[in-house]
């Protein structure tokens, strides 16, 4: 428990210079632009597939399970853009960037610390965790929830897909749910938690990889450790905010 | 010139530095010799104020750096150039890339001047056509000579180097050495430098310090080394056969 207290304490240190002010605003733009393109757009091929198929997946397996004819056969799309807007494309897609961005970045910062690059930095009298944490926060934060839209939207046309063939349904009863009694707060929700879960997922694998110690093996343990604390405390973030802004 | 005085630094229970007290003068190669766990590398880093230290005093030039704010340690630093062992090039960065980096941070000079300043430093390094190539691409070589390159780019007035010719053949080794110690009298630095090579400490070793059980056991010159008849330092200097033949010729 002691070491708990110690890692969130070291965190919340670490988060503290991380948000002094720059050294060189114009290095961290710089920085953050690379980050945007290195986070965010090479993550956009991995969320497509996996909205597509799982947005095919939901609406398949819901219009089986919805196959009473006393149910309304809009109730299938409304099912899939629902599961989509409110948990799937937020919560379930943070998740894998957890793994995906969260692995990578503790891995990066990790190699920096065991290599002596972020001494240099430091006898360079830069801030180095400003320097290579704060791009990084500020690009997922702009480019996270550019993704959960982007995986709404990739998850209701991989329904729709379906439903063009699929025995069960129509295309025009999907594209009546998917138009069903929508109320634009599930978009603002999601939102709100993908900017939370934005900083969660790369904040948490920055400071794993800042204080690794040792060598390679050292560098993987870090990589695991930050997946698994950001997943959780999407998770428990997940349930917080959604009794906050739902209930 | 670097001044140390009554240097202690502890890791828990474990005394790494104890009383050390040492002056670095401008235009030498100050050597730190010592075996493995002897504490160069911590003493280095209190220097540079990676670590903090329990007691004593580092001046600068005769200003106090362990009592200095954030800010006054900055400036500081500005005037520090380190090569480190592994040369800690930044992986994601080119060649002119990394030369340029404490350029971009600390100068308002256009692009066209600080590109005139890389070239300017990989060429007194003699590092000529790899401006575009990245780090994973270079010889440890020519990385220990970017890492040199990077070190002087804002013209320091201390260099420190960790080692700078571990895992080099013995060749390219001494080409680093001899680069080191002209980049030193060029620029009139303060050169530090930690070193395991003994060919190092007889070629260039005008201030040398041993340190043993992390305390300043015995300091002189490349001369003075041969003729000294302190036991552990001879033990250490003299470990090989060749270095004791060369000792009694």
């Amino acid at each position: 428990m002691i070491t708990l207290f110690e890692h969130i304490g070291a965190y919340f240190i670490l988060l503290s210079r991380v948000f002094k002010k720059p050294d060189n605003y114009k290095l961290i733009f710089k920085q953050t632009i690379h980050e945007m393109v290195s986070l965010g757009i090479g993550s956009l091929g991995l969320i497509a597939i996996i909205s597509v198929f799982m947005g095919a997946v939901v609406t398949i397996q819901t219009a089986t399970n919805m196959n009473n004819p006393l149910l309304p056969g809009y109730l299938v799309g409304f099912a899939t853009r629902e599961s989509f807007i409110l948990e799937l494309a937020p919560t379930v897609m943070s998740l894998i960037l957890a793994g995906k961005i969260g692995s990578n970045v503790a891995s990066e910062i990790g190699t920096m610390r065991i290599s002596d690059q972020i001494d240099a930095l430091e006898i360079m009298g830069v801030n180095s965790a400003s320097y290579l944490v704060f791009p990084k926060i500020v690009a997922s934060l702009i480019f996270i929830p550019i993704i959960v839209i982007y995986s709404m939207a990739l998850g209701i046309i991989g329904g729709l897909l379906v439903s063009m063939y699929f025995d069960g349904m129509t295309l025009n009863d999907y594209i009546l749910g998917i138009r069903f009694d929508f109320k634009m707060f599930s978009i603002t929700y999601a939102l709100i938690k993908s900017v939370f879960f934005a900083f969660i997922i790369t904040s948490i694998p920055s400071y794993f990889g800042y204080y690794v110690k040792g060598g390679a093996l050292e560098i993987g343990k870090a990589s695991t450790k930050s997946v698994v604390y950001s997943s959780i405390t999407i998770l428990i973030i997940n349930y917080l905010l959604t009794q906050m802004l739902l209930v | 010139m670097i001044e140390v005085k009554n240097l202690y630094k502890s890791f828990g229970d474990v005394h790494v530095l104890q009383d050390i007290s040492v002056n670095f003068e401008p235009g030498k190669i100050n050597l730190i010799i010592g075996g493995s766990g002897s504490g160069k590398s911590v003493l280095t880093k209190c220097m540079v104020g990676l670590h903090e230290i329990d007691s004593g005093s580092i001046m600068y030039d005769g200003k106090e750096f362990t009592t200095m704010n954030f800010k006054q340690k900055k400036e500081i630093r500005k005037d520090i150039g380190m090569l480190f062992q592994a040369s800690a090039l930044f992986d994601s960065l080119t060649v002119e890339e990394n030369v340029l980096f404490p350029l971009e941070m600390y100068t308002k000079q256009t692009k066209k001047e600080m590109l005139e300043r890389v070239d300017l430093c990989l060429d007194r390094v003699n590092l000529e056509n790899a401006n575009k190539l990245y780090p994973a691409e270079l010889s440890g070589g020519m990385k220990k000579r970017v890492g040199i390159a990077r070190a002087i780019a804002l013209n320091p007035k201390y260099l420190f180097c960790d080692e700078p010719n571990s895992g080099l053949d013995p060749f390219t080794g001494i080409v680093i050495d001899q680069l080191i110690q002209e980049i030193t009298k060029e620029y009139n630095m303060t050169t530090i430098v930690i070193t395991h090579d003994m060919n190092s400490v007889m070629e260039t070793g005008e201030n040398i310090m041993f340190l043993y059980q992390g305390k300043n056991w015995w300091q002189g010159d490349n001369h003075e080394i041969v003729k000294s008849d302190n036991k552990e330092l001879s033990e250490f200097v003299f470990a090989s056969k060749i270095m004791k033949q060369f000792r009694n010729a």
